[in-house]
C-alpha cells in the first residue's frame, strides 16, 4: 500500500512538470533523446535481474551447506554454522563489495593463481555469500518447525543422517522455507543496486551515468525509484502466489 | 532354551544433573513380551528410547543379542533398523502418503527395489487391518489408522523387537481397541515385544511379565497374575489402585 502511495507522490510529480522545477523532457519518450535516455536507463534491467538472479540461486545451495552443520548434535559444528553466521551477517554489504573486487583478486594473486573478478562475479559474489548467512538462518528456523518426532520416526526405520533430512524433513520443511526464501529475494534486487560503485552497468550505474550528463537528478532518480518498486511489486505478486499455493498444499 | 534378545545392566542416565533412570535391570527373551507401567514421569519412555539409542544411557550396559551398543554411528543405524518403534504420536510422515510411509525404509535403508518393498507394504497393511488406504495421505486416516500404519511402517523393516510407548494414549477411547488387537495378534505371533501401557486388559493377556516404575527406579518386577494379585510395594498397590479404579 505504501508504494501505492508513493507512486500517486511521483505521478502528482508529473503533473506538475510544467511548472519549471522539474525537467520531465529528459526522459520524455514523445521526444527522440527523452526516448534514447529511457531505453538507456531502462535496459540496466537485465543486468540488475540477472546478477539477482545467479546471486539468489548460490546463496540457496550455500546457505544449505552452512545450515546442516548447525543442525549437528556435534557442538564443533555448530560452532562453524554461528561463526559463519554472526560473521557475514555483521559485515556490510558495501566494504564486502570493495573486499572482493578489490582485495581477493590479491589474495589470488598472491596464490600464483590468475583469477580476474570483474564486477559482474564480483557483485555477485557479495550478494550470494552476503545473502548466504540470512538463507542459512531460514533453513535453520524451517527444520527446526518439522517435529523432532519426524528425525526420530526416520531413524527407527533405519534411515541415516543424510537419507533422514533429504526424504522426510526437507520436504517438509520446504514449505515453511521457500516463501521467506523468495523475500529475501527481493532484498537482493535492492541490494544489487551497490553494483553500481564497482563499475556494473545495471540500474543504478546507469541513471548515475545520466545524471553526470543531463544533470536532471530529480526526474532520472524518480524513474529509478519505478524500475525498482516495478520488479520489487512483480516479486512480491511472485511470493504471495507461491505462499498461497504452499498454503493450499498442507496435506498434514 | 530361551535366547537374550535385551539385557540392561545397571543403566543409569542423567538428564543435566536430573538422575532420570536408577540401576535399571531388565532382561527381554527372543519373543517375550514385556510391559512397563508407572506414573507419568517415571521414566518409562526414557528406558524404551535409550534400548533402540534415541537417548544415550551414560552408565551400564545395554546389549541387543549380546552385542553391547556403542556410539559407533554405524552400529547405530543398524541397530534402529532392527529394533521396531511405535510411538505415542504416530510420526508418520505427512507429506508421504500411506503406502510410501511404508516403502521407505525397506527402499533406503535396506536398498530393497520398489516391487518388493510394495509388495512387502501391502502385507503388512493387510495385517494390521487396513489393506484399502495405501494411496491415501496419514492425515485422511483416523487416530487408530494412523497408529496401525506405524506399526505396519515398523514391521516393513521386519524387526526383531517391537517397542511401543503408550501407543493407544493419543487415541480417542473408541479406537483403542483396534489398535490393541493387532498388538494381541503381533504377540501371538511370537514377537519379541516391550510395551509401555497402561492397558491393563492388554498386559493381563500378552505379557510374561510386568515391570513398574516410579521415579526411574524398576520397584517391580512380576508375572501377570502375581502382580496383579499381590503387588509387593506400597507405590505399586497406590499406582494399581488409581488405573484399575475405571
Ligand atoms: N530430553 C529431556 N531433557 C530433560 N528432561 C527430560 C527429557 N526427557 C524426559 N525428561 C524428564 O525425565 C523424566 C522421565 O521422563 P519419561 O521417560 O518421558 O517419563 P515417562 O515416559 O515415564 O512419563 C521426566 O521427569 C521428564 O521430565
Ligand atoms: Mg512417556
Amino acid at each position: 500500500m505504501k508504494s501505492i502511495g508513493l507512486l500517486c507522490l511521483l505521478l502528482l510529480g508529473l503533473g506538475g512538470c510544467s511548472s519549471g522545477t522539474w525537467g520531465w523532457y529528459v526522459i520524455d519518450p514523445t521526444t527522440k533523446s527523452g526516448w534514447v535516455n529511457i531505453k538507456f536507463l531502462i535496459s540496466g534491467m537485465g543486468d540488475t535481474i540477472l546478477i539477482s538472479i545467479i546471486a539468489a540461486a548460490i546463496s540457496i545451495v550455500l546457505g544449505l551447506i552452512v545450515a546442516l552443520p548447525g543442525q549437528s548434535s556435534k557442538r564443533g559444528w555448530r560452532i562453524v554454522n554461528r561463526v559463519y553466521v554472526e560473521f557475514i551477517r555483521s559485515i556490510p554489504l558495501l566494504p564486502m563489495l570493495f573486499w572482493v573486487f578489490y582485495g581477493l583478486p590479491i589474495i589470488f594473486k598472491s596464490m600464483g593463481l590468475n583469477i580476474p573478478i570483474d564486477p559482474f562475479w564480483g557483485a555477485i559474489i557479495t550478494l550470494a555469500v552476503s545473502d548466504s548467512a540470512f538463507t542459512a538462518e531460514i533453513y535453520r528456523s524451517g527444520i527446526q518447525s518439522i517435529a523432532k518426532g519426524q528425525k526420530e520416526a526416520a531413524q527407527t526405520i533405519g534411515l541415516n543422517y543424510a537419507q533422514t533430512m533429504r526424504y522426510v524433513i526437507l520436504p517438509q520443511a520446504i514449505r515453511r522455507i521457500l516463501p521467506p526464501l523468495a523475500n529475501q529475494f527481493i532484498y537482493i534486487v535492492k541490494m544489487s543496486a551497490f553494483a553500481s560503485v564497482i563499475g556494473m552497468q545495471e540500474l543504478t550505474r546507469r541513471a548515475n551515468e545520466l545524471v553526470v550528463t543531463e544533470y536532471r537528478p530529480l526526474e532520472i532518480y524518480s524513474l529509478l525509484i519505478v524500475e525498482y518498486l516495478i520488479l520489487v511489486l512483480v516479486i512480491s505478486a511472485g511470493v504471495r502466489w507461491l505462499e498461497r499455493r504452499m498454503g493450499s498444499d498442507e496435506r498434514l | 532354551m530361551s535366547k537374550t534378545a535385551i539385557e540392561l545392566v545397571d543403566v543409569n542416565k542423567w538428564f543435566g544433573s536430573f538422575h532420570v533412570l536408577k540401576n535399571i535391570n531388565l532382561t527381554v527373551d527372543t519373543g517375550e513380551k514385556v510391559v512397563i507401567c508407572g506414573p507419568s514421569g517415571s521414566g518409562k519412555s526414557t528406558v524404551v528410547r535409550c534400548i533402540n539409542r534415541l537417548e544415550e544411557h551414560q552408565k551400564g550396559t545395554i546389549r541387543l543379542d549380546g552385542r553391547e551398543l556403542t556410539n559407533d554411528p554405524k552400529s547405530i543405524a543398524s541397530i534402529q533398523g532392527e529394533i521396531g518403534m511405535v510411538f505415542q504420536q504416530f510420526n508418520l510422515f505427512p507429506h508421504l502418503s500411506v503406502l510410501e510411509n511404508l516403502i521407505l525404509g525397506p527402499m533406503k535403508a535396506r536398498g530393497q527395489s520398489r516391487a518388493d518393498a510394495v509388495e512387502k507394504a501391502r502385507h503388512y497393511l493387510a495385517r494390521v487391518r487396513i489393506p484399502d488406504q495405501a494411496d491415501k495421505m496419514p492425515g485422511q486416516l483416523s487416530g487408530g489408522q494412523q497408529q496401525r500404519v506405524a506399526i505396519a511402517r515398523s514391521l516393513c523393516m521386519e524387526p526383531k523387537v517391537m517397542l511401543f510407548d503408550e501407543p493407544t494414549s493419543a487415541l480417542d477411547p473408541e479406537m483403542i481397541s483396534e489398535v490393541l488387537d493387532v498388538m494381541v495378534e503381533l504377540a501371538l505371533d511370537g514377537m519379541t515385544m516391550v510395551v509401555v501401557t497402561h492397558e491393563m486388559g492388554f498386559a493381563r493377556k500378552v505379557a510374561d511379565k510386568i515391570v513398574f516404575m516410579d521415579e526411574g527406579e524398576i520397584v517391580e518386577h512380576a508375572a501377570p497374575d502375581m502382580f496383579f494379585s499381590q503387588p509387593k510395594s506400597e507405590r505399586c498397590r497406590t499406582f494399581l489402585g488409581q488405573i484399575l479404579q475405571h
